[in-house]
């Protein structure tokens, strides 16, 4: 059984919480006293039917405005898989979560009302998708029961997607036509739309192959903590201790630290329960290494031939988290990997409207929900890569030194254009 | 061609671990906080997977009510001295004496709200930068809305409209002098995870969690154990049961459920069976009202 982090956006009538509520209730994660909760606070509420988005909003303002205002993590589990979901509101303010919710994410699902089509909603959610770099892109269009099952309505929201996701680099959209209030191929196939050849969303969800969305190739291990014991028993323990970032890692391979540039060789890779022959993302794990070379956290060991780039003039997308804009010249702490130094933002290139895609290069700042390109220069060289190659070593967050927020989510480009 | 697969509970862990040693790597005095509950065994656990060989970088704090069950006490004990950590325990009763917190009165008196007062105290006096905590997101609603860094101002109050973000495994680690955080590396997990992590690992945990025979009395439709710190009400009868907990607090606040599940297989089988959740069956503490959790954490509760 493996982990599956989805994204999920949407807002009160698309039927967002309708679809969760479906995948909860009918893989039994809904426990009867959560149910019993959200059936009398909606009936108190006056509410037409149980509200199921009540179950999600957890906080009393979220409650009290009948609105989901932060993501919010659900789990649920079947015999093939564990599932987290993050679960954002919709709305073009609540940006910022609908990033936060998908920076984590192995798959977005996608609400489309079979009835209005493919809304400024849907295809700021798949360009938030296509942004993060999700590698899954499920389509639901939703409320079949409502057009008649009609497989020409299906195909036609279909054809729209298609056509507007040739602007995006998704790598694996689905389509899946459903009615999450009946209940159709959410969980098992629906009889209504015998015209539809494929799976259930719930089957999907299941089936869809994540492990070789990582990345295996480029070999990346930043050092977060070194571990010395400083006993008797362990008197010459030099462990280096981190999260895989990238490739696989085996007793034997040859190395080189960054920044200093020098070489070893991996001599043993350590856990708590013994030595492993390999080690690959997203293991924690501790290397340890044939040479006594001076390497502390935020280092990062890579290979020989292949390994991260060191720059301090980079250039990002910077997702703007709060209501006091980013402006040119402003100086930021920056937290990339395991290394933190201080960034300057040296040029506001452009902004993005997330529903038109257009660039507006007259942007003078970013404000809050914003996204635009931004180029930085940095204290320290970053070791880095483009975050469309690896979003471990190609993401980074902006914290406000005086308030200690984190007030920016960035996604590194490759190399200077 | 090895699938390179991990599987969940391995990718739950390695969450965790990394959790674990940001904490260590950006806080200067981190705290871990144990209850004698499951949940923060399965803590040490973790934080042996993540520090070992070396010592814990941090000393483990529990917050004595002076109403624990003795077998958890008992375990508590021998559990620190195994692992060979620091154990420091502030009390509730000391902070009653000292007249900093208030004895509740009256038949549902409990401890747990007080506990707030003698876990911030202790933060200061120690100056605690960062505690780690077991809540899962899975527990409660106010808790699943929360990061696991999670900011506490110097009041030890949480802010849950004004909550940094918090994305990929990027954690925000910084605070102001007096300021501390609260990580819950936990946060992911759900009870079923964290028992079959117990199966996986062959964790030991108090007895008190695997069904025993036990005099209990039904109160609010729970069974609560017969104990000094609980008299009886009228018209409550004790009666002897067959029974387990699902969650080890105080004995006040903590109530079992009918069980004859004796292993952790039978736990698990169980849990995964299970219509009701852990805190809603067994939990008095989260009664109170719609944001009872909320209203706590923001007070600065665990």
């Amino acid at each position: 059984m493996d982990l599956l982090r989805f994204s999920t956006a949407g807002s009160v009538d698309d039927g967002k919480s309708t679809l969760i509520g479906r995948l909860l209730y009918d893989t039994k994660t809904i426990f009867e006293d959560q149910l019993d909760h959200v059936e009398q606070t909606s009936r108190r509420r006056g509410d037409a039917e149980t509200n199921l988005a009540l179950l999600t909003d957890g906080l009393r303002a979220e409650r009290e405005q009948g609105i989901t205002i932060d993501v919010a993590y659900r789990y649920f589990a079947t015999p093939r898989r564990k599932f987290i979901i993050a679960d954002t509101p919709g709305h073009v303010q609540y940006t910022r979560n609908m990033v936060t919710g998908a920076s984590t994410a192995n798959l977005a699902l996608v609400l489309v009302d079979a009835r209005k089509g493919l809304l400024e909603q849907s295809r700021r959610h798949a360009f938030i998708a296509s942004l993060l770099r999700i590698p899954h892109v499920v389509v639901c269009v939703n409320k079949m029961d409502l057009v008649d099952w009609s497989e020409q309505r299906y195909e036609e929201i279909v054809a729209d997607f298609k056509a507007f996701a040739t602007k995006l680099e998704i790598p694996d959209i689905s389509f899946i036509p459903v009615s999450a209030l009946r209940g159709d191929n959410v969980v098992d196939k629906s009889t209504n739309m015998s015209w539809y050849g494929g799976t259930p969303l719930l089957y999907h969800l299941e089936h869809v192959h994540i492990a070789s969305d990582r990345n295996l190739v480029d070999v990346r291990f930043p050092v977060q903590w070194v571990i010395r014991p400083h006993s008797s028993e362990h008197h010459d323990y030099r462990g280096y201790a981190g999260q895989v970032a990238g490739g696989t890692f085996h007793p034997g391979d040859e190395v080189v630290v960054l920044p200093s540039g020098m070489t070893t060789t991996i001599r043993g890779i350590d856990t708590y329960d013994g030595p492993v022959d390999e080690a690959f993302p997203p293991m924690s794990v501790t290397l340890l290494l044939d040479d006594d070379l001076d390497i502390s956290r935020g280092d990062m060991i890579c290979r020989v031939n292949n390994h991260a780039t060191a720059s301090q003039e980079l250039e990002a997308l910077v997702c703007w988290m709060i209501d006091k804009p980013l402006a040119p010249r402003s100086m930021y702490a920056i937290k990339h990997t395991t290394r933190s130094a201080r960034a300057m933002v040296t040029d506001l290139r452009y902004q993005i409207d997330i529903n038109s895609l257009h660039r507006d290069e007259s942007a003078t700042s970013l404000g809050l929900n914003d996204i635009g390109r931004v180029s930085l220069k940095t204290t320290q060289p970053l070791l880095h890569d483009a975050y469309s190659r690896n979003r471990m070593t190609g993401s980074f967050i902006l914290i406000d030194e005086a308030t200690n927020n984190t007030v920016g989510a960035g996604m590194l480009l490759g190399d200077r254009t | 061609m090895p699938s390179y697969e991990l599987s969940h509970l391995r990718a739950l862990e390695a969450e965790a671990v990394h959790i674990m040693r940001e904490v260590a790597a950006e806080r200067e005095r981190p705290v871990l906080l144990f209850s004698g509950g499951k949940d923060s065994i399965v803590m040490l656990r973790l934080a042996e997977k993540a520090f070992r060989p070396a010592r814990f970088p941090f000393p483990i704090m529990h917050i004595d009510t002076g109403h624990n069950f003795p077998e958890a006490l008992e375990f508590r004990d021998r559990k620190v001295a195994e692992l060979g950590e620091r154990l420091i325990v502030a009390s509730v009763q000391a902070s009653i004496d000292t007249g900093r917190a208030v004895e509740e009165t009256g038949p549902r008196a409990s401890r747990n709200r007080l506990q707030t007062v003698t876990l911030l105290d202790a933060i200061a006096e120690h100056e605690f930068d960062a505690a780690f905590g077991g809540a899962r997101r899975d527990e409660e609603r106010a808790r699943a809305k929360e990061r696991v860094f999670s900011h506490r101002d110097e009041f030890g109050q949480w802010d849950p409209k004004n909550q940094r973000p918090e994305l990929w495994s990027l954690y925000n680690g910084r605070v102001r002098k007096g300021e501390h955080l609260r990580v819950f590396p936990l946060s992911n997990w759900t009870e079923l995870d964290v028992w079959q992590y117990i199966r996986a690992e062959d964790i030991e945990i108090p007895s008190l969690y695997y069904a025993h025979e036990r005099e209990v009395f039904r109160r609010d439709g729970m069974l609560y154990a017969v104990n000094e710190f609980l008299p009886l009400q009228d018209g409550e009868e004790p009666f002897m049961a067959k029974v387990r907990f699902r969650t080890v607090g105080d004995m006040t606040g903590t109530a079992s459920v009918e069980s004859s599940a004796a292993t952790v297989d039978d736990v698990i089988a169980e849990v995964a069976a299970a219509r009701i959740t852990e805190r809603g069956a067994t939990r008095g503490d989260d009664r109170f009202s719609d944001a009872a959790m909320e209203d706590r954490k923001k007070e600065g509760y665990f």
